[in-house]
């Protein structure tokens, strides 16, 4: 597969039988045989149970010739369950599990004709920004292999990037998707809390999670997304709203659509080059007709202690269920209680331990008020902030991280100084609103490294967030960049 | 605002999160968790007097039917189950057992 095979263009080469999806499987698996020896993008490669598949589309092409994903390689976060295929959360404690049964979005993306090739690292049970929390090794940044690819779905976003796959899954609870996609330079996007299913997501923040596609363009994404969104009697929060037709959405015509940008958010703490990459995409918007306003998000700088707050509470009650009963690892020695501790001490690691800790603590009988609920407070504000503005503008921008990838290995002894550099993207999951992380260039100062550009929309407004995407794609040439490692 | 966390205090969280924690962990719990609480602690600047806490985004409820509708059979739901008999008898049939250590003497 050349790295510049798009979900669209893979697409159409099987639908018009310019290609098999045999022969698209079998380059994809060589290329991830090549590649992720360095990468780390993989927990498990499913290369048999792949090629069987691929096989059956090629016997049954008839069926297939109208699907949206027909032959399409597919990257699954390490989270999703996948029916006799382990599915472990880069974790200790589910090392061995084995679904006995499919996520929703699994399902749905098999219906459609995509070929799953396996499932990629991540920061342990989603937990992180780097990939470095996962049990198994962290994953390399494909444009400097000694960095990190940002997390928690960071190796959804090198599969992508280092052209193993054109579609990943990832899974988004303060920016997983979005942050890895642009430590990578890859779009990923955020979808509405409610928009895509999450039943067989293995929970984290469930008021705060949610799937969604990461790919090179935003007609892949809008066409993935257009697979797995809508509503799903297994996940209760699943929204009945109609899913909209993304793909008709991409007219390239952004005139008068208006973008909103918090700038007393971006004055401090931004690394330079990306401030002038960020500034640089706003006036590409601009020359096309867009109108790019300020906005006051005045309790924006509460997100991450709020964030942090909220989403290890919920943290703590979803991992409660790991206790060596049901399934996953068991330290059988001792009675009852001591099973339950010695498992789960052994079982989770150090950053999935710390955020159980907080979130026990701040749940706690006197401390409830004090953390718990005065987060859940500060979250309605962030909300209305939100609100407000989509009352004047239809998006909101920001860049997607306030840093560069940095080296592996450079902030491991800091955990605060790691969760401050979600500042830009755990608002849009508080409010439960979708979001989309674009490439918009590189940074020259510590290497070429790739720069996301965030745009936030309205509950349910994908499309406006995609249109945007596209017609930003027609004037740059950011999206089509690919590391150097890809053309190996 | 509540003082710093003590090392009874983690000791105490641990225990209620199921968390054998070796003595090393607790230490660094101590500082780690205690500098993130202070983070948070600027939380209390904001008013918030009169402002309903959000649990939820979609504002909707999750009521539905009451309805049986198929699950998981036996061997699938015990088929990671670390430890687990699968029952014997005809009139348990489909059914079985997470077997886990003696609770009581």
């Amino acid at each position: 597969m050349s790295q510049l095979d798009t979900l669209t263009s893979i697409r159409d080469a099987v639908r018009s039988g310019e290609r098999s999806a045999t022969d698209v499987c079998q380059a994809a698996l060589a290329r991830i045989a090549s590649l992720d020896p360095l990468l780390h993008a993989f927990n498990t490669v499913t290369g048999e149970r792949a090629l069987e598949r691929a096989a059956e589309i090629d016997r049954h092409r008839d069926r297939f010739r109208g699907a949206s994903l027909a032959g399409v390689p597919v990257a699954l976060k390490d989270n999703l369950c996948t029916r006799g295929v382990a599915t472990t959360a880069s974790s200790r404690i589910l090392e061995h599990f084995v679904p006995p049964y499919d996520a929703t979005t699994v399902t749905r993306l098999r219906d459609a004709g995509a070929v799953i090739v396996g499932k990629t690292n991540c920061d342990e049970f989603a937990m992180g920004s780097s990939t470095e929390n996962s049990a198994f090794g962290p994953s390399h940044n494909p444009w400097a292999l000694d960095r990190i690819p940002g997390g928690s779905s960071g190796g959804s976003a090198v599969a992508v990037a280092a052209g193993l796959t054109p579609l990943a899954l990832g899974s988004d609870t303060g920016g997983s998707i979005r942050q890895p996609a642009s430590m990578c330079g890859v779009l990923g996007l955020k979808t509405t809390y409610g928009r895509v299913s999450r039943y067989g997501l293995l929970a984290f923040g469930s008021s705060l999670d949610q799937i969604g596609p990461m790919t090179h363009r935003a007609r892949d994404a809008a066409i993935a997304l257009g697979v797995i969104a809508g509503s799903d009697p297994a996940d209760s929060t699943s929204a009945s709203e109609p899913v909209a037709d993304y793909e008709a959405a991409l007219s390239g015509d952004v005139r008068g659509t208006r973008i909103g940008v918090p700038s007393r958010l971006l004055e401090t703490g931004v690394d330079p080059e990306i401030v002038s990459a960020f500034r640089t995409a706003l006036e590409v918007f601009a020359s096309r007709g867009a109108t790019v306003v300020d906005v006051d998000l005045p309790h924006a700088k509460y997100a991450i202690p709020v964030y942090y707050l909220v989403a290890t509470a919920e943290a703590s009650s979803n991992l409660a269920r790991y206790d060596g009963v049901r399934y996953g690892f068991r330290d059988a020695q001792g009675e009852l209680g001591a099973m339950y501790s010695r498992t789960r001490e052994q079982g989770f690691g150090a950053e999935v331990k710390r955020r159980i800790m907080l979130g026990t603590y701040v749940l706690s009988h006197g401390y409830y008020d004090a953390y718990y609920l005065k987060a859940q407070q500060v979250r309605t504000l962030i909300l209305r902030d939100y609100d407000r503005a989509f009352e004047h503008v239809d998006v909101v921008a920001m860049p997607t991280s306030p840093t560069p990838p940095f080296k592996l290995g450079e902030r491991t002894s800091d955990p605060m100084q790691m969760y401050l550099a979600d500042v830009f993207t755990v608002s849009a999951n508080l409010a439960g609103l979708p979001a989309v992380s674009i490439p918009c260039g590189f940074t020259a100062a510590s290497g070429r490294l790739p720069v996301g550009l965030q745009l936030t929309g309205r509950r349910f407004d994908e499309a406006t967030l995609l249109r945007l995407a596209d017609a930003y794609e027609r004037d740059t040439e950011w999206w089509m960049q690919t590391p150097p490692i890809a053309s190996r | 605002m509540p003082e710093p966390l003590s090392r009874a205090q983690v000791e105490a969280v641990a225990a209620l999160a199921h968390l054998e924690l070796d003595p090393a962990e607790v230490e660094l719990f101590v500082r780690q968790l205690g500098d993130i609480l202070a983070h948070a602690g600027e939380l209390q600047q904001v008013d918030t007097s009169s402002v309903p806490p959000t649990f939820g985004v979609t504002g909707r409820s999750a009521d539905r039917p009451d309805e049986v509708v198929p699950s998981l059979g036996a061997d699938d739901v015990f088929g990671n189950a670390p430890d687990s008999q699968r029952a014997t008898s005809a009139a348990q049939a489909g059914g079985g057992f997470f077997r886990v250590p003696r609770v009581i003497g």
